[in-house]
Order: structure tokens, then C-alpha cells, then sequence
């Protein structure tokens, strides 16, 4: 057999419907785009879950490391002060 | 600058297993977990597509095109819970490749209830209210799994089983309604099928293996006798309205227990089919690998096709691509 290695592995982003953002739905392989975006449809949409599908190759795909999950947003984390809950305002002011 | 060291790890990893928090695939976890969920869900992957066999055996025969038409998305859900479950146990660090090298060689297992065969179109229908419904009652508590990618599938697969467990049970109804002969033949499919999906919720709690670890590690969330009393105690009024009995004369209410009291499960056909000796096991797998060579060329064209357009258009695709910005939105 000349088949030697698996079809590259697509991530599959799958918009439910018209107004919302494409979100992940899970992966597949396939030998090229069209055939990813073909398998992506009857894998994931034989139920109408979708109105848009986006696959994206999964090498292309830089992701954050787990290890260093505490330093790398911690930057975010000593500031409250983005929220508005940080803020006190007196009993009864409206519309802020 | 401070070094993780393993003790660190191994008490992050049990510290979100105990906080009921998922574990992801990049996340550091024991060669031990990694394995066990390597097996089970394999296991789960294998079963989803074997057990497209017994049921596609009928799609020719089904009785009318709406039925036809049903078997069909079902017996395709089937194949789409597989793929699902393979992508889950890739993210542990095995391939496609070796999973169905595994399974070809019969290095990894699948459930042994696709090992009997479907001898009448009853069949169908007592698969679909009772495999399909031992199968639900199996899955519900894994979409709570510790293995994110597992629990996911599985939160998928679940969603799409309903439509499988009550098309099953409305064929059988038809059937439990009709003439006698076909009461008769629903009858004989039941009698046939009962015993055998009981076994599908594996040996008992006392002779389970790989119980007690999976039950810490949270890929497990109640035990083998657990679920199956469960099942046994939701089939039963299910069975009634079906105007059908279940081949078991010692099943009756406990109330005592609060659940069905039923016979002894026969473990020595368990464990037969299981060692590769039932009805159909030979079939199976042949017919798998049968089907997997002769897609063979399918898979090299398409390879050799995106090898050919890779080189002479690049970035050139034939649909609509995002708009700059929006592949972020
Ligand atoms: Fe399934
Ligand atoms: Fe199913």
C-alpha cells in the first residue's frame, strides 16, 4: 500500500447561525480544503448546526502553552479596575 | 525562575480532577490516565463504526422509504460518533493510522454486542430501543468526564442517540401492533437482544478491572451494576407499553430496593464473544477491512489530487475566503 501517513487534521469553526461568531466545533482530516470543508459539512452540520463553516489547517494554529498559563495572563489579573464593578458609585444614581 | 517539578504537576492534575475541572490535551497528565483513555475511547470509536455493519445489513430491505430513509441517517450518525471520538483519542498522541491498524489486527477491541448478528427487520428496532438505549445510559454520565475532549463528543454523540433510541422503539411498536406474525417477529427480536445489552455495561462491579481507577479519575461516574440496574429498571415499563416481555422470568419489582430484581447474566457467553468467538466476529472485522482496502485507491486520489494542486495553484481556492479581519471575529 502506498498510503502512508494520515491526512492532514483540519479545525472546524461551524457559525449556527447568521449574527454569531463561528465557534469550534471539533477537527477531522482531509486531503486538501475542499474535501475538509465537504467532510466538515456532513460531520458537523447534518442537523442544520450551521449557516458558515471555516476549517483551518490545525499546524497553522499557534496556541498558548498550559505551562504557562499563570504568567502569561497574569498581566490582566492585579487590575480590577477594568471592570465596572471596581467602582463605587452612591445609592440611586441611574443610568451609569 | 522556578522549575515545575513532577510532585508539582501530579498535584495540579489531582487537584483538577478533584475540583471536578476538565483536563485538556496539552495539560501535563499520568502515562496511567493517558493510557486508560488511549483504550476506552478507541474502544468507543471501534464499536461506533462496527456496529454500522448489523444495522446497514437491512437498509436494502427496509420495509418503506421512510424507514429506509431513517436507517440510513442513523447508520451515518454512527459513522459521524466514530469520527468524533477518533479526533478525541488523537489528542491523546495516537494516529487515525494506528487506531485502525489496532483495530484491524484486533489489538483494540469493540463492544461485544456487534458481534450477534441482525436476523429480521425486528432487529433494527430492538437495536435502536435497547443497544442504542444501553448505550445512552452509558454515555449521559461521560459527557461529565475529566477528558475534555472525551466529555465533548460525547455531549455530541449524546444529542444525536435520541433520535436512534426512539425510532427503534416506534418500529418496534409498528411491528408489536401488527399482524401476529409480526408481533411474533418483534417478540423474537426482544427475546434475542435483552440479554446481550445487558452485557454491554461490562463485567460486574466485583470483576471490573479498570473500574475503581477510572471512578477516581472521574472518566467513570457510576459503576458497571449501577448503570445496568438503571437501564433494567427504565426498559421495563418501556417494554410494557410496547405490549412486548423481556426474557427474563425472574425479573420483578424489589420493594425493598426500589428497583428490579433480575436473573443471572450468562458471563461465560460474555467472555466467549468477547475472546473473539461469537456469531459474527470473524465477519466484522473482515467486512472492515475489506471496506478499508478497498477505499484505498479513494484516499491515494484524493492525496495524489491535493499534491497535484498544492504545487501548481498555490493560494488559489475555489470558494469564497473570509474577509480580511473577519477569520478573527
Ligand atoms: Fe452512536
Ligand atoms: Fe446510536
Amino acid at each position: 500500500m502506498t498510503e502512508s501517513t494520515d491526512w492532514p487534521l483540519w479545525e472546524v469553526f461551524v457559525r449556527s447561525r447568521r449574527g454569531v461568531s463561528h465557534t469550534h466545533a471539533g477537527s477531522l482530516h482531509a486531503p486538501d480544503a475542499q474535501m475538509a470543508l465537504r467532510n466538515a459539512r456532513d460531520l458537523y452540520t447534518r442537523r442544520n448546526e450551521g449557516v458558515s463553516l471555516w476549517v483551518v489547517p490545525s499546524t497553522a494554529i499557534t496556541a498558548s502553552s498550559p505551562d504557562e498559563k499563570d504568567s502569561f495572563f497574569e498581566p490582566s489579573g492585579d487590575k480590577p479596575y477594568r471592570h465596572p464593578t471596581f467602582y463605587e458609585i452612591p445609592e440611586g444614581v441611574k443610568h451609569l | 525562575m522556578t522549575t515545575v517539578t513532577a510532585q508539582d504537576r501530579t498535584a495540579a492534575f489531582d487537584a483538577a480532577v478533584a475540583a471536578d475541572e476538565r483536563i485538556e490535551p496539552r495539560d501535563w497528565m499520568p502515562d496511567a490516565y493517558r493510557a486508560t483513555l488511549v483504550r476506552q475511547i478507541a474502544q468507543h470509536a471501534h464499536s461506533e463504526i462496527i456496529g454500522m455493519q448489523p444495522e446497514a445489513n437491512w437498509i436494502t430491505r427496509a420495509p418503506s422509504l421512510r424507514r429506509k430513509a431513517i436507517l440510513i441517517a442513523k447508520v451515518q450518525d454512527e459513522a459521524g460518533h466514530g469520527l468524533y471520538l477518533y479526533s478525541a483519542a488523537e489528542t491523546l498522541g495516537t494516529s487515525r493510522e494506528e487506531l485502525l491498524d489496532k483495530l484491524h489486527s484486533g489489538r483494540q477491541k469493540y463492544s461485544s454486542i456487534f458481534n450477534y448478528p441482525t436476523l429480521t427487520w425486528a432487529d433494527v428496532g430492538a437495536i435502536g430501543w435497547l443497544v442504542d438505549g444501553a448505550a445512552i445510559t452509558n454515555q449521559v454520565p461521560l459527557c461529565r468526564c475529566s477528558y475534555g475532549p472525551y466529555a465533548r463528543a460525547m455531549v455530541r454523540i449524546c444529542k444525536e442517540e435520541s433520535f436512534h433510541q426512539r425510532q427503534g422503539y416506534e418500529s418496534l411498536l409498528a411491528l408489536s401492533r401488527g399482524t401476529p406474525a409480526q408481533h411474533a417477529m418483534a417478540q423474537d427480536a426482544v427475546d434475542r437482544w435483552w440479554w446481550p445489552s445487558l452485557m454491554m455495561f461490562g463485567p460486574p462491579d466485583d470483576e471490573s478491572a479498570h473500574s475503581a481507577q477510572s471512578m477516581e479519575w472521574k472518566i467513570k461516574r457510576h459503576s458497571n451494576d449501577e448503570l445496568r440496574q438503571r437501564f433494567v429498571d427504565i426498559c421495563v415499563p418501556q417494554a410494557e407499553a410496547l405490549g412486548l416481555t423481556l426474557p427474563d422470568p425472574q425479573l420483578k419489582w424489589n420493594d425493598e430496593r426500589g428497583h428490579h430484581d433480575f436473573g443471572p447474566i450468562d458471563w461465560t457467553e460474555f467472555r466467549e464473544v468477547l475472546k473473539g468467538n461469537g456469531p459474527c466476529n470473524d465477519q466484522r472485522i473482515t467486512q472492515r477491512k475489506q471496506a478499508h482496502d478497498e477505499g484505498a485507491w479513494v484516499r491515494e486520489a484524493a492525496a495524489a489530487y491535493a499534491t497535484k494542486h498544492a504545487t501548481q495553484r498555490p493560494a488559489e481556492p475555489t470558494t469564497a475566503r473570509t474577509a480580511p479581519g473577519e477569520a478573527t471575529a
